[in-house]
């Protein structure tokens, strides 16, 4: 839902970033704004992944310039746990595998972390199994995933509910989630696109980074974005999605090389 | 960026027990012969047996060579640069807590271990031993009304030579190895505990090994007893002040149990480790060996590793009893250039004896961490069974981890299973823990004590949390 007059959740000015030295985003600009639904599409490559993990804080990208706020705070500055307790969610593209944590204590621990953040009280065994029990049926999992070790042995299916039940108990303001439809049969495809539908309200927002359109049947977005070579190339509303499913991501390419070569064309006069 | 850590330069959390306390000592001059070992003898007015003892251990330990199987490598000890006994300027053990030095007791409050009347731990009693002696032994009476005896060796050789000529040396007779018989000839105290038949130990005992001076050796001796159908359980702790020196510690503990007896014998040992360049830190090399001499005996030893410079130690089990059991849970925890090669023996005597081993190794930082056990079956433990699960966990890209299990079987029809395994803490997995809001210190903690849990679930409880807090504060700068 577009309300031009909604609070800005997240602010990404001009954000470069680059792993061994190596750039990957260059140049990355975007803005969300509360009750928005934003879709981020792209070929394989193209650093939609990076975006996320960057905004999440991965110790492996460096930050070599712009600016990201969230809610007008600088969140490049906070430590990746703290922008996770202030309320940014990274639904991972590939889960990781805990073994020896039980994924009760994780999901309590983490949502302890987000409520003391909220200035609510902690809740107690008890009272949390009641909470992630009512939870669980968001994403209808079976409460035997619960005394398994955190997404171990988790099917490829499994480990993305499991990323949508963490947002359902971490309750988020901006929660970007990165490809949690790939993998997914087409009855899970519905139940996670309902868990985010049912989570989504006029005070947070979700960035979506998907390659179907057939997400984008479930869940419409407000924006879609088109990633390519490290920044995004060009923004418009739902049908944009479409029209990358109709004509591919060709034109892309010719787009960015004119950018390049009126780049490449620019800088040496920039300089002079 | 934010700080956050890349696996590899978290800071070490300084040492917290560092501390030299400042008091008189009473000190030998450096070396040993056979007069040093009389006159450590005739300082503790020894009866003729013990005397006897302690030098025919010398004699045999001349002959003897440091071990040299072990994965370890450190410069050669020279043994006539230690100083076999240091005590503190105290005359006699005193009746009353009041007449202890107050220093000695502050020290032990310092570390956490309130000896004073007023502030004991309520349901353990506590033998505190500073340098080569005890200084004092906690809830004597009560364990008295109860028959247990619990008090420092050169007491018990005083008030019951007769239980320690009985037991001491049968179970790692002088000669068993380099270190043992450098202890059987030098040892200077350590506890006595002796549960008498029938009678399970109302408390958890504990004992407090603190080294304070820093060219002493220690080399302490502990000697448990649990006759028909007793039972205890035992926890010891240990620290030391930091030094840019190496101190050896050598020491030799022997369990005996009887008919349907059991000892359940904790450690928790957090000797200075050297600093992050491996410069100073204690030399650990231990013997420790329980015997289950009656049927349906059990035994069972819980370790948590994380001090010393280097650990050489092998907790052991000889089954004789027919149904005995033993057990040994572990975790070995080294960071820096911390060294550690131990493990267990499981010696298979009796018919249809059962062992256990948990091993869960963690190395971090530069350090190397070897799990070495042996599981020995002779030919009349028919139906002998064995479990071993042998884990290594490893943190950043420097550390070393290796497992040497040797099975040795002569009983064709033995069950013998071993599983081992190997992971690493990765920064992927750190950075999802710290995305759903987890600290990084705690996500780490949150993976090490899961790791660890199958052990920690064997230490009384009193103790548990704190394994947890030690390990978390241990590895407080080796991921990152
Ligand atoms: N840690 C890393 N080390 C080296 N290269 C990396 C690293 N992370 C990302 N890259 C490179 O950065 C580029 C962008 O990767 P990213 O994962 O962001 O792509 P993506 O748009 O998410 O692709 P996909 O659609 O396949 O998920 C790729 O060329 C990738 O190989
Ligand atoms: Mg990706």
């Amino acid at each position: 839902m577009i309300r031009p007059d909604a609070p800005v959740l997240l602010e990404i000015r001009d954000l470069r970033a680059s792993v061994d030295e190596q750039p990957i985003l260059k140049g990355v600009n975007l803005m969300i704004r509360a009750g928005e639904i934003h879709a981020v599409m792209g070929r394989n490559g193209s650093g939609k992944s990076t975006l996320s993990k960057v905004l999440a804080g991965h110790p492996a990208y460096s930050v070599t310039g712009g600016s990201v706020l969230y809610r007008g705070e600088d969140l490049l500055a906070l430590e990746p746990e703290q922008r996770a307790r202030i309320g940014l969610f990274l639904g991972f593209q590939y889960p990781i595998e805990i073994p020896g944590v039980s994924n009760l204590e994780f999901l309590r621990v983490a949502t302890n972390g987000r409520r003391l953040a909220q200035g609510q009280e902690e809740l107690d065994t008890f009272a949390f199994e009641d909470l992630v029990r009512e939870r669980l049926q968001v994403v209808q999992m079976d409460p035997a995933f619960l005394e398994r070790s955190v997404n171990e042995g988790f099917s490829g299916g499994e480990k993305k509910r499991n990323e949508i039940l963490q947002m359902a108990l971490l309750e988020p303001l901006v929660a970007i989630l990165d490809e949690t439809d790939s993998g997914l049969d087409i009855d899970a495809l519905r139940i996670v696109a309902g868990g985010v539908n049912h989570l989504a309200g006029p005070d947070n927002a979700t960035l979506l980074i998907t390659h179907y359109q057939r997400l984008l049947d479930v869940i419409t977005p407000d924006f879609v974005h088109v990633m390519a070579a490290g920044r995004i190339l060009r923004t418009g509303g739902k049908e944009l999605a479409l029209e990358l499913e109709d004509r591919g991501y060709d034109w892309v390419d010719e787009e960015l090389a004119s950018l390049e070569a009126g780049e490449a064309a620019r800088t040496p006069l920039e300089v002079a | 960026m934010s700080s956050t850590a890349t696996v590899g330069d978290l800071v070490s959390q300084p040492y917290k027990y560092g501390f030299v306390t400042d008091i008189e000592t009473e000190k030998i001059a450096k070396g040993l012969d056979e007069d040093v070992v009389r006159l450590i003898s005739a300082k503790k007015q020894e009866p003729a047996f013990l005397l006897d003892f302690r030098l025919r251990a010398y004699r045999q330990w001349l002959q003897m060579q440091e071990p040299d199987w072990a994965a370890l490598g450190f410069p050669a000890i020279n043994y006539q640069n230690i100083i076999y006994y240091a005590a503190p300027k105290q005359q006699e053990k005193k009746s009353s807590l009041d007449e202890v030095d107050p220093k000695l007791l502050e020290t032990f409050e310092k570390l956490g271990i309130p000896i004073s009347e007023q502030k004991r731990l309520s349901n353990v009693a506590v033998d505190a031993v500073f340098d080569s002696v005890s200084i004092a032994t906690t809830y004597k009476e009560k364990l008295a009304e109860h028959g247990v005896i619990f008090c420092s060796i050169s007491e018990a050789v005083k008030e019951h030579p007769e239980l320690i000529e009985r037991y001491l040396g049968t179970v790692v007779p002088s000669n068993d190895n380099f270190f043992a018989a450098l202890n059987s000839a030098v040892f200077s105290d350590g506890s006595f505990v002796f549960i008498p038949r029938g009678v399970e130990c109302p408390m958890e005992l504990s004992t407090y090994f603190r080294i304070n001076s820093g060219d002493t050796g220690q080399f302490e001796r502990t000697l448990i007893v649990a006759e028909e159908g007793a039972s205890v359980s035992y926890l010891e702790g240990c620290t030391a002040p930091m030094f840019d020196t190496n101190q050896l510690h050598a020491a030799v503990v022997e369990l005996v149990v009887l008919d349907d007896a059991s000892i359940k014998y904790s450690t928790v040992q957090n000797w200075y480790a050297g600093d992050e360049n491996g410069v100073g830190g204690i030399y650990n090399f231990v013997t420790k060996r329980g015997q289950c001499r009656g049927d349906r005996s059990r035994i069972s030893w819980t370790q948590v590793e994380t001090g010393s410079a280097i650990t050489w130690k092998y907790p052991s089990c000889v089954l004789q009893g027919a149904d005995s059991v033993g057990e040994f849970y572990s975790v070995a925890l080294t960071n820096n250039r911390q060294q550690a090669d131990t493990g267990t023996k499981m010696v298979h005597v009796g018919p249809r004896t059962r062992s256990t081993i948990v091993s869960k190794g963690i190395s971090a930082g530069h350090s190397a961490n070897s799990y070495r056990g042996l599981v020995q079956v002779g030919p009349k433990a028919i139906g002998a069974r064995n479990f071993s699960q042998c884990d290594s966990m490893l943190i950043g890209d420097h550390a070393a981890a290796n497992t040497y299990p040797y099975i040795r079987c002569q009983q064709p029809e033995a069950r013998i299973e071993h599983e081992a395994s190997t992971s690493r803490i990765s920064a992927d997995q750190l950075f999802y823990l710290q995305s759903r809001g987890i600290g990084f210190e705690e996500a780490v903690s949150m993976m090490v004590s899961g790791f660890c849990r199958d052990v920690f679930n064997q230490l009384p409880m009193e103790f548990a949390a704190e394994a947890d807090k030690l390990l978390a504060l241990k590895l407080e700068g080796s991921v990152g």
